[in-house]
């Protein structure tokens, strides 16, 4: 499994670049690691990536853009804004969790 | 310690990318894949139509998208999913048995957590699809826009959906 060195700390990720370890994960990594795909972290960015973080305490696997919308109240619309083009898996990758495996 | 691994969210094979996808059938279990696919693309940042015809209308009107059928009649999976049991679809045939068939799969789908078809519509609708109602069958159906799903953009002729979906893949469920 490949390492990474960002803010000066090792960070253990999958192929792709996606966090393996979310025990790993802090609010400045949150913030490189937006700034990696070109994503200026807002309230509104903090509002969903709170949710995921939380979501995945309880559920242990990262919430699918619907859970994000019907569970976590931010509508896809927005959410589609926020984190354009792909959401579901941006979102997963600035909250340094792994992509959602749901299909819905 | 190695470079830095970004994930190419924006991959250029990706961009452009455009999926047409023609929904003609109105059972339960043939809107669902339509719908799952159309969501699957949306999230991948891909331009997505969808092109409701014939019993595919039953998906985006009003009166009946909310109670779309599963029916063993006609049908030659002759078992409910998850259970290799056959069930001769004469039976399907029998007074309730459609009913019952259906309330057995709408309860799977809630199960797996997968909405119900009018939310569905808002799912895909709140990404971004682009949603068309066939020409043709409105006119059979005696069916206008008031009638159909509001995120229906409009009602087209198949000339016209196939000059919007130039250059897109094709699915026909």
């Amino acid at each position: 499994m490949p390492t990474m060195n960002l803010l000066g700390r090792d960070i253990d990720v999958d192929a792709e670049g996606f966090l393996t370890n979310p025990q790993q994960w802090d609010a400045d990594l949150a913030k490189a690691l937006a700034a990696n795909i070109g994503i200026d972290l807002t309230d509104a960015h903090w509002t969903a990536i709170n949710f995921l973080r939380k979501d995945f305490e309880t559920q242990h696997e990262t919430a699918t853009l619907r859970r994000v919308s019907t569970v976590g109240g931010i509508p896809v619309k927005e959410l589609f804004a926020l984190f354009p083009t792909k959401p579901a898996k941006k979102m997963a990758y600035v909250a340094g969790l792994q992509k959602p495996k749901g299909c819905v | 310690m190695s470079d830095m691994i970004v994930p190419s969210f924006d991959d250029e094979s990706s961009s452009g990318r455009k999926l047409a996808i023609i929904c003609s059938k109105g059972n339960l279990d043939m809107a669902y894949p339509g719908l799952i696919l159309a969501n699957a693309a949306l999230g991948e940042g891909i331009e997505t139509h969808l092109f409701f015809t014939f019993w595919g209308f039953d998906i985006i009107n009003k009166e009946t998208m909310g109670h779309l059928k599963f029916t063993f009649v006609g049908n030659t999976s002759m078992h409910m999913p998850g259970s290799s049991m056959g069930i001769h679809h004469m039976l399907g045939a029998l007074p309730g048995a459609t009913a019952a068939s259906t309330k057995m799969m709408k309860k799977m789908i809630s199960d797996l957590d997968v909405p119900d078809v009018p939310e569905f519509l808002d799912l895909l609708h709140g990404s971004g699809a682009h949603m068309w109602a066939c020409r043709m069958s409105a006119d059979m159906m005696k069916l206008e826009e008031k009638d159909l799903y509001e995120g229906v953009e409009a009602i087209i002729s198949a000339t016209d959906f196939i000059e919007l979906t130039d250059g897109a893949q094709l699915l026909f469920i």
